[in-house]
């Protein structure tokens, strides 16, 4: 049977699907954009409902309401500092539903291909569209579904431990199991096999191997990424999440799904190149984890950290006329964030000229520090990238890093033999003066001594970032 | 048991600094020591007995009675021949000293057994700039250089439009960009005078600007100095060079009202830089502040520690008492570099000082030490300053060469775009030629759909990331279209897989929309 209907609204939901991403080219617009992706969704939730998938449609409903409900929830109660571990975990709900989908299609192939033809004609629904394909059609579809489920479970454990790590419950340091990248090319060439013998048997159970190998992969290559690496993590799962339901669209024939999966994978690619091309690491490298090679020694670092207490600051925060903020990972570990709103409300309530600098890979999440800034009702037009604001550290009177390392690190510019080397890094210290709120001596997640903290323009602001701003609040104005 | 530290009341006809301020000794009683003073050795300064009384500073009625107290005596200028006297075994003095202009006195403290750290032997490295009291000295004779020259120079130094007439501003000239030198461009330029400065190593251009003046290039092919080797000083620069440099000055003579000249090379006669013919040029009026007077002056014409005027009514004022002209400033800070090289001496603030020949700045101050002289210090284990690298300076293409580059870019990205499109159709084609039509409809489909998606994420603004992050989460929960496909068809495995994907897919769709709507509505404009 033909759905004319579900066609016409699959045609509009695709168009409003796109005008949704391309309106998030602006903060106005993007409000408005977020309105295209709902009503587009739940046309084609809609659509399909009435059409294809009428059969049991009351579970349905019954089922999304629950789930919406349970989303309702989540999304109204998390922290925003909690962000890059909400998106890492709905991350992994796609990668599942894309594997349990897939394996469904295997089940309803196998079902299809076990009956009569007289029985085959008489089905409808889904069944009835497998059972009209081709030998060489179902063939393919083999290899649609078989590659769905394999980046589906990838994504799934990759987005496990993604959300592990962002939430402190798996260690954030890069880890591997003996191996190394043996295992996963072990995994990947068994999967390969699996894919020829599954495309030449149909059976189950080389497609139950490529799902464990597919889970393990996903597992070890993200349990091998450091902390420091994880935006591009995150927005190479947030790919995967796509091609996942792309690779799905194909073996079901649905147009619609590999539209928005096509949509979704070319987006989280070109925001992982984006990440990427922010540390000045090649994808490869982030990939197989840890730092790529460096030659020879680093520079060593010398004189010493000059540590100051909030009174320091206070004063020559009260002499300034200029200030740039650079926040980082840390501000929202402190979840800091509120006082660094109020710091600067106070700053430019006195005629100061207050601005935050934003690193594209500051934080755990691409414009993880954007949405924080937001959140705590800082103004985004003071809000500036990278290449806006770095001609105008020189004429700055006051910069002040709040639990951010390796994106003000001096070492990308000076040093060759630094493993971030040509990376690049706001130049803070060519402010006049630099304050680093930092919680200790450490190197942090990336273990690189950063010079900045040496620099005779440079002093050492200890402690908590939330604690030592409030501290430091009383003193301004 | 406690260390007493006592300052006497400076010796030296016209001194007014004094080695111990109020503010320092509160400070120095911090790490555990106790403080004497003479009476009166802070009058100059402005510091009464009563203010030391008040920080709890004892009070010496004499001089002798104050070196017999004191276990540390810190003083201003170098000690003279009765104050050395005075000194006594396992005594420390610490002062200026000037040890490679006083041999003698150095021999006779050494001889004496007492330890003598001399501040203007402070190793120039970044640890020992709290104690580097030859800068911060440098710092206020540049002010105050400044603050002379204004005083004896007829006109303001800002260029004013007033009712009464224009006022051309003021030219500035500061040879030598060493502390005292980058401190007068400082007060120069904030004073709105217009001001150039000169400077042999061409690596303090960029602080010389930073400071607001202009620096004066010179055209000159040589291995240019790097003062990384003499411990952040200027060298002695070849005769070529002089020659130029002197070239320049004359070019500039005419046009400058006044000229601060800081150029000294450590242990060295003052280089003559300024030279008669140059005064000679110079407009009436005009003023000549030099700072290195006592080392013979950078203008031949300079008569040490005093003002005069030449023939042409140049003034020119070789005062070398400037810190001592700004006797509560230099005090106060002259006072800090001493408590901070106690602070060093005092490692474990319990009053105890522990004199540590390893350490590079101890070692490098120190100049008798257990009844030897301890100078000259062996040179210093860390390098004062990083060796600059050798800069290249990039050539400004030309035209010709700026086109031929853009036209060459222009050629390479249509050729990558050509052989990325060539190779895509290829492989289109061969893909088609095996593949049924049912699966070219849908990779087609595919095709354009990435295409598309590649042409709109380059236009998201940055700072929307993470929204488009959680928007996209949402709508790849677009899988449920499949999992509503199949939930009708089939039973048991199939519609319990199904259920749970729906589920699954139902959280993400409400969670990822509902969260990008929050972040979305929490960007505001200001």
């Amino acid at each position: 049977m033909e759905f004319g209907f579900t066609t016409a609204a699959y045609v509009i939901a695709t168009v409003l699907f796109i005008l949704s991403l391309g309106g998030l080219s602006g903060q106005e617009s993007a409000k408005r954009a977020v309105w295209y992706g709902i009503v587009g969704m739940a046309l084609a939730v809609v659509a399909t409902l009435v059409g294809p998938g009428s059969g049991l449609w009351l579970l349905s409903i019954l089922l999304i309401a629950g789930g919406g409900m349970i989303g309702y929830y989540v999304a109204q109660k998390v922290q925003m500092t909690e962000m890059p571990q909400l998106v890492a975990a709905m991350h992994s709900l796609v990668g599942l539903a894309a594997v349990f989908v897939g394996f469904i299609a295997h089940l309803e192939l196998s079902n299809v291909q076990a009956m009569t033809a007289e029985a085959r004609a008489g089905l409808d629904g889904f069944a009835g569209l497998l059972a009209h394909k081709s030998p060489v059609e179902q063939s393919i579809l083999r290899v649609e579904l078989f590659l769905g489920i394999f980046i589906g479970a990838v994504t799934f454990t990759g987005s496990v431990i993604a959300y592990g790590k962002l939430a402190g419950k798996v260690g954030s340091a890069a880890t591997k199991l003996p191996g190394g990248h043996g295992l996963n090319a072990g995994a990947a060439l068994l999967s390969v096999v699996c894919l020829i013998w599954y495309f030449n048997s149909g059976a189950m159970l080389p497609l139950a191997l490529m799902t464990i190998a597919a889970l393990f992969i996903g597992y070890h290559l993200i349990m091998g990424i450091g902390g420091a690496d994880m935006p591009v993590v995150v927005s190479m799962l947030n790919s995967y999440s796509g091609w996942a339901a792309a690779a799905i669209g194909f073996s079901l024939g649905n147009d619609l799904l590999i539209v928005v999966g096509a949509l979704v994978g070319s987006s989280g690619a070109i925001l992982s190149y984006i990440m990427c091309k922010a540390m000045n690491r090649s994808f490869i490298s982030v990939i197989l984890g840890g730092f790529g090679g460096t030659a020879g020694p680093q520079m060593q670092v010398e004189g010493e950290q000059i540590a100051i207490e909030a009174d320091g600051v206070a004063a020559a925060l009260n002499d300034a006329d200029s200030v740039i903020i650079i926040p980082g990972y840390g501000m929202a570990v402190a979840q800091a964030q509120q006082s660094v709103s109020e710091l600067v409300r106070k700053l430019r309530a006195s005629g100061k000229t207050v601005r935050f600098a934003i690193h594209p890979v500051a934080g755990r999440l691409p414009g993880h520090m954007n949405v924080l800034l937001a959140e705590a009702k800082v103004p985004y037009d003071i809000v500036m990238e990278m290449d806006e604001i770095n001609d105008d550290f020189p004429t700055t009177d006051v910069a002040i890093v709040i639990g951010s390392n390796d994106i003000v690190n001096p070492a990308a510019q000076e040093d060759p033999n630094s493993p971030i080397a040509g990376m690049p890094v706001l130049e803070c210290w060519k402010a006049k003066q630099v304050f680093v709120s930092k919680r200790g001596q450490g190197t942090g997640y990336s273990g690189i001594e950063n010079p900045l903290f040496f620099k005779e323009n440079t002093r050492m602001f200890y402690g908590d970032a939330k604690a030592s701003l409030d501290k430091l609040l009383p003193m301004i104005g | 048991m406690q260390l007493i530290i006592g300052t006497p009341k400076e010796v030296y006809e016209g001194e007014r600094r004094v080695a111990m301020t109020p503010e320092s000794a509160a400070q120095l009683q911090k790490l555990g020591h106790s403080c004497i003073i003479q009476s009166g050795a802070g009058a100059l300064a402005g510091f009464s007995d009563d203010d030391y009384i008040a920080a709890g500073v004892e009070i010496a009625k004499t001089a002798p009675a104050l070196w017999k107290a004191a276990d540390v005596v810190a003083k201003v200028r170098a000690p003279s021949e009765a104050e050395v006297k005075r000194l006594r075994s396992a005594q420390t003095l610490i002062s200026f000293f000037n040890p490679a202009g006083n041999p003698d006195l150095m021999a006779a403290a050494a001889k004496k057994g007492s330890t003598v750290i001399a501040m203007d032997m402070v190793p120039r490295i970044s640890r020992a700039q709290k104690m580097d009291a030859l800068s911060s000295m440098a710092n206020i004779a540049g002010y105050r250089a400044v603050i002379e020259a204004g005083n004896n120079f007829g006109r303001f130094f800002t260029g004013q439009v007033t009712a009464a007439g224009k006022v051309p501003p003021a030219k500035v000239l500061v040879v030598g960009a060493g502390v005292a030198g980058l401190a007068a461009i400082g007060t120069a330029t904030s004073l709105g005078a217009i001001t150039y400065a000169f400077d042999v190593r061409p690596e303090v251009a960029e602080q010389i600007e930073s400071m607001g003046a202009e620096f004066v290039f010179l055209e000159f092919e040589e291995s240019t100095q790097d003062s990384s080797a003499t411990g952040g000083y200027a060298a002695p620069s070849s005769p070529e060079f002089r020659e130029k440099q002197l070239e320049k000055f004359r070019e500039m003579a005419p046009d400058i009202d006044i000229v601060i000249c800081t150029a000294l090379i450590p242990n060295r006669e003052a280089p003559e830089l300024w030279t008669e013919d140059m005064v000679q040029m110079m407009k009436p009026g005009s003023v000549i502040i030099d700072l290195a007077a006592e080392k013979g002056g950078n203008c031949k014409l300079t008569v040490m520690d005093e003002k005069i005027v030449t023939d042409n009514g140049v003034t020119i004022v070789g005062y070398t008492d400037f810190p001592s002209r700004m006797a509560a400033q230099a005090s106060t800070l002259y006072s800090t570099n001493i408590r901070h090289m106690l602070t060093d001496l005092t490692p474990d603030k319990d009053g105890v000082i522990h004199h540590d020949m390893e350490d590079d700045v101890i070692r490098g101050a120190t100049i008798a030490h257990e009844k030897e002289v301890t100078f000259p210090p062996p040179p210093p284990k860390v390098a004062a300053i990083a060796a600059a690298p050798k800069k290249e300076t990039p050539k400004e293409p030309t035209p010709e060469e700026k086109r031929a580059a853009e036209a060459a870019a222009f050629k390479a990205a249509t050729k990558s775009q050509v052989t990325m499109l060539a190779v895509g159709g290829a492989l289109m084609l061969l893909v088609g030629s095996v593949a049924p039509a049912s699966f070219m409809q849908h990779f087609i489909v595919f095709v354009l759909a990435v295409f598309v998606g590649f042409q709109v994420i380059w236009n998201v603004s940055h700072s929307l990331h993470t929204p488009l992050m959680a928007v996209t989460n949402a709508i790849s929960s677009i899988i449920i279209l499949g999992a509503l496909m199949q939930i009708g068809s089939g039973s048991g495995l199939v519609i319990l897989l199904a259920a749970l994907s729906v589920f699954m897919a139902g959280i993400n769709i409400f969670g990822g929309f509902l969260v990008t709507r929050r972040m979305l509505a929490m960007f505001q404009k200001s």
